[in-house]
């Protein structure tokens, strides 16, 4: 059974190269949480986009910089929060993808945020002193 | 250690990629590099089977954003087949669906590019 109110950490380079164990680690605790298997494919994915979107964009590639990794659950929600020191995001910025259009302009990209939002029942963005936080919600 | 790889072959007069394992930020490079040595090489019927991709995020649909507008204004197209629902989930979360070919299997590929020719 789980523990009620637990709380999990893990601090990473910012680089791809990390991305499957960054995954399997939040997509553990979200299965012991007891979510369904497609509520843990959703939240494995949103949690993929937000630390690509971190390398990408906060950090450009600079794989000598540190992403932390936030978990915890209660007995009604799960919740994931990524840390980085990197350009802030401005969620303000932010509009819906035309993906048909991304196509004829044969831009990729772009539709991460779009996933997070869909995938995630709650999407925040915040600073937690001087680090950027991105912090996402599902309900059971 | 990359969790994806490729294995390319020829059926009749089409090139199959068959994907298995995660396409993500970091092996998306190399499905990259497969679609775009096939253009080069004038080979733009292109059937992508998905039967063994277990998990995709948006880096590995940005690779089929990218290509797909070049393949068909040369006259072919990439299809899509053999998607497990995990993996069609995401393609249609973007709706992909009306605007790829995302097909059963390989055969119902063949047969739509043929009614297309």
């Amino acid at each position: 059974m789980p523990k009620h109110n637990s709380t999990h950490t893990m601090r990473v380079q910012a680089s791809t190269e990390h991305l499957a164990e960054v995954r399997n680690f939040v997509a553990k605790h979200a299965k012991s949480f007891g979510f369904k298997k497609q509520d843990v494919a959703d939240i494995r994915l949103a949690v993929d986009e937000a630390y690509t979107n971190i390398i990408k964009h906060a950090y450009k590639h600079d794989k000598n910089r540190l992403v932390d990794i936030k978990l915890g659950y209660n007995s009604n929600e799960f919740w994931v929060s990524l840390l980085d020191s990197g350009k802030t995001f401005d969620p303000s910025s932010y509009t819906e993808p035309d993906v048909r259009e991304k196509i004829k302009q044969k831009k990729r990209g772009g539709v991460g945020v779009y996933l997070i939002k869909k995938l995630m029942d709650d999407v925040e963005y915040s600073k937690e002193g001087q680090l950027n936080k991105i912090r996402m919600t599902k309900k059971k | 250690m990359k969790n994806f790889s490729i294995n390319h072959r020829q059926v009749e007069s089409f090139d199959v990629l068959e994907l298995s394992g995660e396409l993500d930020a970091h092996t998306a490079s190399h499905l990259e590099d497969s679609l775009r040595e096939l253009i080069d090489r004038n080979k733009y019927h292109i059937i992508v089977n998905c039967s063994d991709l277990d998990y995709i995020a948006s880096a590995g649909l940005g690779v089929f954003m990218a290509y797909i507008e070049d393949v068909r204004s040369l006259g072919g197209d990439i299809k899509l087949t053999n998607m497990n629902s995990k993996v069609f989930n995401v393609f249609d979360l973007l709706g992909f669906p009306t605007l790829y070919d995302i097909l059963d299997d390989e055969e119902e590929a063949i047969e739509k590019f043929e009614t297309e020719q």
